[in-house]
């Protein structure tokens, strides 16, 4: 078994941070690994990347061929599309669709969802609500860790311990923020896959995952929303017309 | 045993405290910054290793040859071009000779990630005359560092452990030794042996070249130079090259292989190859060192050699699985999506609210006046201003040289000759040059951008900010009058424009310094 991941994102994400709590679960599990790094010049507000790879066997080389790689795990849309040729046919992308503009022609975020819609293999969760409602906008990097879980080969309670361990030296109100960013950017992810596997397209789905209140969102009632909405399509709109966000468990009378 | 998750560079700094360290030098320069940064904070409250920046690396080799001198063991780290600077040191540290352990880690940057040349360190080691190591995983970074103090000692020579930036910056898990303690302070009495008059240096050279065999030798028998004849294809992999090899080929495969990780280079492990196959791949990540000397000036009858002088491997730029594969001329692996052609660039950038964005503003409304004005400057973030949208600066080349090349400008009648240099990079290499200016009466404005910090690297403590920015400033006899001191912020604006326009009216040589405190440095001590 190996797995490889290419982490992408913008300097300032804490790309590094998510580097942090996978390396130190493969140490855990007892895995070999290994996770190559970008410092210096382009971490400031450049684009980062960082390729990590785990396995039973030796890992040879720190940076994952092209083709490779089983996830690409960004906290930011745009990025990517800078490393999806790094996936293997059957690779998964776990992403966030909240967009990082700091430059001129960022594109249209509707024409990258539509784009990450077309690959198909892709989990896209909300890192900006769901991070707001764990208690603060600088979780979104465990959101994204918390979605890409599911993808990865270890218990959640050693994940949250090194999410823990990695803001211990911070306080308990960061650390309790992080690990509830880390378990709603999981059941988002969840339930992001149960709407698409239930026949929501990804564009809808990502537009209903920021209508419903993440602090509510359980991936059970994922196959639920999805048949509501195949038997009324006026609930999909209904629900996106909504000012405020409804509770998860609300499928049947979401207004 | 332990195991510790490490960057190759903070193996480096585990395996020489491990070692018996008694003190760590070296200035900030990815990739090699998290070197000293490791032993710093490792060390930190013990007193036992001494762990402080120094200047610039000169000062640094000098300092670690020192610790050397009174027979302890001393480690300078630095990135390759910071080499340059400590050249002169280093190259004579080999004629003296050591007598505490003396290891020098350099990180070369192929590829240039952060860098103005890909130079290769490996060819100051041959140079320089002395053993290199060329380390392929973490593990080794620290195993290697344990064995160059030892070989040192025994050698009496410095020794080299070159990195590259794909390893100093990737983490993997490392297996830890039981620590050695450091020498006991026992300084040298060989008096003839570290004063280098002529008489004394040639005795000490026909040294160094007496000694050469043995460390052949050394490299001949060294466990970290694997040969494995098999097939008549052969592949030298030198260092990390040897990783993205194996990445690429499966337990089976019939190539004989030699992988290259102790200096000098093997000869007659190489002859064994040659002799065994009729086609020679030869990777390395840097220049072609080892495909140069296996081949020579005329090559060799019945072997071809391929490597990035051939074309197999490109000529310039970082090493990867992907090019080792193409070498190797196996299939590319399928994707599943194509790289993306028109996708908008995301370059590094000056943070927001930066004091050297408030500064180039002021000193590009400041030279409008002039027509087509250029700036020299220097190596730090402000060389980001070279970029669109404030691209204010026109020159980056070396630690200091905006001073010297600015003044030189002056000479052949360029007006305005500015310079451009951060407060730490002016105490690496801008105060020589501003007194030569000073003393010549140049017509030039340096501009010091001081935010009180290494920045780039990670705000790292700077040598000359401040109060005794000023003092040197003043004590290399720029007149008093002619020290400007502004604040840069957008409210200071128009203030500061006319200050620099009084300055560059005036002819002869000023100094502006910009000072205003390091977003970062000041987010870093708050959290």
């Amino acid at each position: 078994m190996q797995t490889n991941i290419i982490l992408a994102g913008v300097g300032g994400q804490g790309i590094l941070s998510i580097a942090y709590v996978i390396d130190n679960a493969a140490l855990d599990a007892g895995f070999h690994f290994k996770q190559a790094e970008v410092h210096g010049m382009a971490q400031r507000g450049g684009a980062v990347q960082s390729h990590l790879r785990y396995g039973d066997g030796p890992i040879h080389s720190d940076l994952v061929p092209t083709g490779r790689a089983d996830l690409v795990l960004s906290v930011e849309p745009l990025e990517v599309m800078r490393y999806w040729h790094y996936l293997s046919p059957d690779g998964w992308v776990v992403a966030s669709v909240t967009p990082y503009v700091n430059i001129p022609d960022y594109p249209e975020l509707d024409g990258l969802i539509e784009d990450l819609a077309e690959f198909g293999r892709v989990v896209l969760v909300d890192s900006n609500l769901i991070a707001r409602a764990a208690g603060n906008l600088r979780a979104q990097n465990m959101v994204v860790v918390g979605a890409a879980a599911p993808l990865l080969h270890f218990p959640d309670s050693t994940l949250e311990k090194y999410v823990e361990m990695l803001f211990a030296g911070k306080g308990q109100k960061t650390v309790d923020v992080n690990v509830r960013a880390f378990r709603l950017g999981r059941a988002a992810g969840l339930f992001f896959r149960g709407l698409v596997d239930g026949g929501v397209s990804i564009p809808d789905a990502v537009r209903l995952c920021r209508k419903i209140d993440p602090a509510t969102v359980d991936p059970a009632h994922g196959p639920a929303w999805a048949a509501a909405i195949h038997g009324d399509r006026q609930l999909l709109e209904q629900v996106l017309a909504n000012e405020s966000t409804v509770p998860c468990d609300r499928v049947a009378a979401p207004a | 045993m332990q195991r510790e998750v490490l960057l190759g560079d903070e193996a480096v700094g585990l395996g020489a405290i491990h070692a018996g360290l008694s003190g760590v030098y070296g200035y900030p320069g990815t990739p090699s910054t998290e070197i000293f940064e490791f032993v710093e904070q490792r060390t930190a409250g013990s007193g036992d290793v001494h762990a402080f920046w120094s200047t610039n690396e000169k000062v640094a080799y000098e300092e670690a040859l020192g610790m050397s001198w009174a027979g302890k063991r001393a480690l300078v780290c630095m990135k390759h071009v910071g080499l340059n600077v400590a050249a002169d040191a280093f190259m004579n540290s080999a004629v003296t000779g050591t007598n505490g352990g003396l290891v020098l880690a350099v990180a070369d940057d192929p590829g240039m990630h952060s860098s103005q040349n890909e130079q290769d360190s490996r060819v100051y080691a041959q140079f320089a005359l002395i053993p290199c190591f060329e380390p392929r995983d973490q593990q080794e970074c620290y195993d290697m560092m344990i064995e160059a103090f030892d070989l040192s000692e025994e050698l009496a020579l410095p020794v080299m452990v070159r990195l590259v930036t794909r390893l100093a910056h990737s983490r993997s898990g490392v297996a830890t030794r039981e620590p050695r303690p450091q020498n006991a302070l026992h300084p040298t009495r060989e008096i003839r042996k570290w004063t280098l008059l002529p008489s004394n240096a040639r005795v000490q050279y026909r040294h160094l070249i007496d000694k050469q065999p043995e460390l052949l030798r050394r490299a001949e028998d060294s466990v970290h130079n694997r040969l494995n004849l098999a097939g008549r294809r052969g592949v030298i992999a030198c260092g990390i090259a040897n990783n993205y090899f194996l990445e690429n080929v499966d337990d089976g495969h019939d190539l004989s292989v030699l992988s290259l990780a102790q200096y000098p280079v093997p000869a007659g492990r190489i002859r064994r190859l040659v002799e065994h196959v009729d086609d020679l791949l030869v990777l390395e990540d840097g220049y072609p060192v080892v495909e140069n000397m296996v081949r020579g000036l005329f090559g060799l009858n019945g072997v071809r050699i391929r490597g990035r002088m051939t074309g197999e491997v490109p000529r310039t730029g970082e090493l990867n699985p992907d090019l080792v594969r193409s070498a190797l001329e196996l299939p590319p692996h399928p994707t599943a999506h194509q790289p993306s052609p028109s996708l908008a660039g995301r370059p590094p950038a000056l943070c927001k609210g930066c004091p050297h964005t408030d500064t180039f503003r002021a000193l590009n409304e400041a030279l409008s006046e002039f027509e087509n004005p250029q700036v020299f400057s220097d190596i730090g973030c402000y060389t980001l201003a070279a970029f669109p949208p404030l691209e204010a600066i026109h020159s980056c080349v070396a630690m200091g040289a905006s001073i010297g090349m600015a003044a030189g400008a002056a000479h052949a009648g360029y007006r305005p000759a500015v310079a451009a240099i951060g407060d730490s990079t002016f105490s690496h290499g801008g105060i020589t040059p501003l007194l030569s200016a000073v003393q010549q009466g140049v017509n030039l404005k340096v501009i010091v951008l001081d935010n009180g910090t290494v920045g780039m690297t990670g705000t790292q403590r700077s040598m000359s900010t401040g109060d005794a920015l000023d003092h040197i400033i003043l004590g290399a006899g720029v007149a008093p009058e002619h020290l400007r001191i502004i604040e840069p912020t957008p409210a200071n604006h128009a203030a500061n424009v006319q200050i620099l326009r009084d300055e560059l009216a005036w002819d002869g040589t000023s100094v502006i310094i910009a000072r205003r405190t390091c977003l970062e440095a000041i987010k870093r001590k708050v959290s």
